[in-house]
């Protein structure tokens, strides 16, 4: 109970601090930003929508691990995992894409531009809508645990050509692309000691609430399923 | 000598039945003739052309490639081919079936667009020969494990299309900028990356398709 | 003769998390006609898909060998005829073009001989020339035992061997199975008593059912 309490004041600073702590030029008081030279008021962003990519991945991982797992030992609790995973992967994949274009059309002017960062996400967003697809078309628990797992491990050896290859076929604008000028590399040279802290709890945060949401996810599922088989059997 | 056994059992029911051939034919014959109609008298450039050739590549393949294993389960005999032969040979013998069949459509819908765009001009022939082989193969190989899956799942023609386009993005990507710089004429030497991502892409997926292929065979 | 065995250890199957059998055994050597009975989905076809390597256990294994040697998954078809209501063979092709693919794909030069005593035997010989598609239920029930027995596997599974069969066909089938079960092993499951009285030892599947209740 205790850190259910922590988790919410942890993130309700993160909130109020990510969105009312001033930017300035030269940072002097503890809770001033620095200015990153083509962000400037739009680096706030960082705080909300990296987590949710960072989790779209995450959730991802832990979706196809799971499934490697049912395929090995075939036993539906961990297909259960990989769904629960799923579920919340496609709602914080939503919710990147979405923070992410609105963000772009400040900084770049358009919602949409085809960046690398965005034709990836898109990418995800079209394995999991794929995915899903693929669950409902299959009656048989077997059969549809097996399956998706085959396809979730085979969407995810693709990522690796979207994290490492898109950004060298195409022209890149996102903050930290290999051809970012201005703005690149921003985590680890434009961040100053409390930005970069405010952004690591910010990660911390979101990551403990997504393995708390992922845990109540697939326990509720668990339970459906139960309470489903005594309503067959009567 | 399993898998091509199985290969030739195949392309003769295939040439018997002709289950796949006239729908794909007709697909191609359909999707050209849209893509010219919509385009009327105008020269479309370069970029549009490289995109609108894998686009139709694409398309017909999702037509065609399916009925390599949506054939054997509609009609029962999945379960003769488990009793005969080993789910490696099952697969080498749908996935031979699958190249021949996609190198055959990729010749004539490059024929094809060689005779009726006129932008559709290669100046450095060894790079897209390069490109049209390793993307045949990668486009063969994805589609053949995803025909796997959409088989066993019953819901045969709209799901194809959704759980392949994910997977060969990146192949498909890669291929357009390289047909591209085939058209433009970019050296081979320059687009050295590219076709490394292809055959990369490729033997990925040949190993992930038969370590899985097991999975996805045996109910 | 050869000695094949097949040896089932704590063998256990669910679909999804609905239990079909569980902690099955059995020992199944040399030669010999085993029956397995069970009422209609209880599993008996399941069973048997389990044991001939086209489906999975969930728990437990099968375990094939042939003079002493273990058999590997993906050699395991060879040994194995398979007969079944669910067994399709190709429409589009001729009996002979059947069977003359299916052993090219097992790799194994197609006996002649063999193929035609056993078309001679299923009274199909005059007939073997015909696409599959304008045979009748029962000649294509036939056609499947030609198909299962032509390779001569050490291991025969019959699952309701007689179904589709008029007199004369049910007669060359207990011919036959009566034959091969003093070389080999032969499984019939089925719920006909005729087909049961040539079984030396009968399995029922509902013996392994328990546990059901207190599984989640």
């Amino acid at each position: 109970m205790i850190w259910k309490i922590g988790l919410f004041l942890l993130l309700s600073f993160v909130s109020i601090a990510g969105i009312t702590f001033p930017i300035v030029e030269n940072p002097v008081s503890w809770y001033q930003f620095p200015l990153i030279p083509g962000l400037e008021e739009n680096a706030k962003i960082i705080f909300f929508h990296v987590p949710t990519a960072w989790l779209t991945v995450i959730a991802f991982l832990m979706s196809t691990i799971f499934s490697i797992k049912y395929l090995r030992k075939r036993n539906l609790d961990d297909d259960a995992k990989s769904y629960a995973a799923a579920q919340l992967g496609i709602i914080f994949c939503i919710l990147a894409t979405v923070t992410g274009a609105v963000w772009a059309k400040f900084a770049w002017g358009s919602f949409w531009s085809w960046d690398p960062r965005q034709t990836s996400i898109f990418a995800l967003l079209l394995i999991y809508g794929a995915w899903f697809a693929l669950r409902s078309a299959i009656e048989q628990e077997d059969k549809r645990a097996a399956l998706s797992a085959v396809y979730s491990i085979i969407a995810f050896i693709t990522v690796p050509f979207f994290i490492f290859v898109m950004p060298r076929i195409m022209a890149g604008l996102h903050p930290g692309s290999a051809d970012d000028t201005n703005s690149g590399p921003v985590i680890d040279f434009k961040m100053n000691g409390n930005m970069q802290l405010i952004f690591f709890l910010s990660l911390i945060g979101f990551t403990i609430l997504y393995f708390w949401m992922w845990k109540i996810g697939y326990r509720s599922l668990l339970l459906k399923e139960k309470i489903n088989k005594q309503y067959i059997r009567g | 000598m399993k898998a091509y056994a199985l290969f030739r059992k195949d392309l003769h029911s295939e040439l018997r039945t002709r289950y796949a051939v006239n729908s794909l034919a007709m697909f191609i014959i359909v999707a050209i003739s849209v893509i010219l109609f919509s385009i009327g008298q105008e020269k479309i450039n370069e970029n549009l052309t490289a995109g609108l050739f894998w686009v139709v590549i694409f398309f017909s393949a999702m037509s065609g490639l399916a009925r390599a294993f949506v054939s054997e389960e509609e009609r029962g005999t999945a379960l003769t081919l488990q009793l005969i032969a080993a789910p490696s040979t099952v697969f080498s013998g749908k996935l031979i079936f699958n190249i021949v069949l996609v190198f055959a459509m990729n010749t004539i819908i490059s024929l094809l667009y060689a005779a009726l765009f006129e932008s559709f001009v290669i100046k450095n022939f060894p790079l897209f020969f390069t490109t049209f082989v390793l993307g045949n193969i990668g486009l063969a190989v994805s589609s053949t494990i995803i025909a796997a899956i959409i088989a066993k799942a019953g819901s045969k023609g709209t799901l194809y299309p959704v759980l392949s386009f994910p997977i060969l993005l990146p192949l498909i990507l890669t291929s357009v900028s390289l047909t591209l710089s085939s058209i433009d004429g970019t050296s081979f030497a320059e687009s050295i990356f590219e076709i490394a991502i292809v055959a990369c892409y490729d033997v990925i997926m040949i190993s992930a398709a038969y370590m899985l292929f097991d999975f996805i065979w045996k109910d | 003769m050869s000695s094949y065995s097949v040896v089932a250890e704590n063998l256990n199957k669910s679909f999804g998390r609905r239990l079909i059998f569980t902690n099955l055994n059995f020992n199944f050597s040399d030669n010999g006609i085993f029956g397995i009975t069970g009422p209609n989905g209880s599993g008996k076809s399941t069973l048997i898909k389990i044991i001939a390597g086209v489906n999975t256990a969930t728990h437990g294994k099968i375990i094939h060998q042939h003079d002493g040697q273990k058999i590997v998954p993906e050699k395991l078809h060879n040994y194995i005829g398979f007969v079944s209501p669910y067994l399709f063979l190709y429409d589009e092709f001729t009996a002979w073009e059947n069977l003359s693919y299916t052993s090219d794909i097992r790799e194994i030069k197609l006996n002649i001989e063999r193929v035609e005593y056993l078309l001679n035997e299923f009274l199909l010989y005059n007939r073997r020339n015909d696409d599959v598609k304008t045979y009748s239920s029962g000649m294509k029930q036939r056609l499947k035992f030609i198909f299962a027995l032509m390779h001569q596997p050490q291991l025969i599974i019959l699952d309701e061997p007689t179904s589709n069969l008029d007199d004369s066909g049910k007669e060359s089938v207990y011919k036959i199975i009566e034959e091969e079960g003093k070389e080999n092993i032969v499984l019939i499951a089925s719920n006909e008593k005729q087909d049961l009285a040539l079984c030396n030892s009968t399995l029922a599947i509902e013996d392994y059912k328990n546990q059901t209740e207190n599984r989640i």
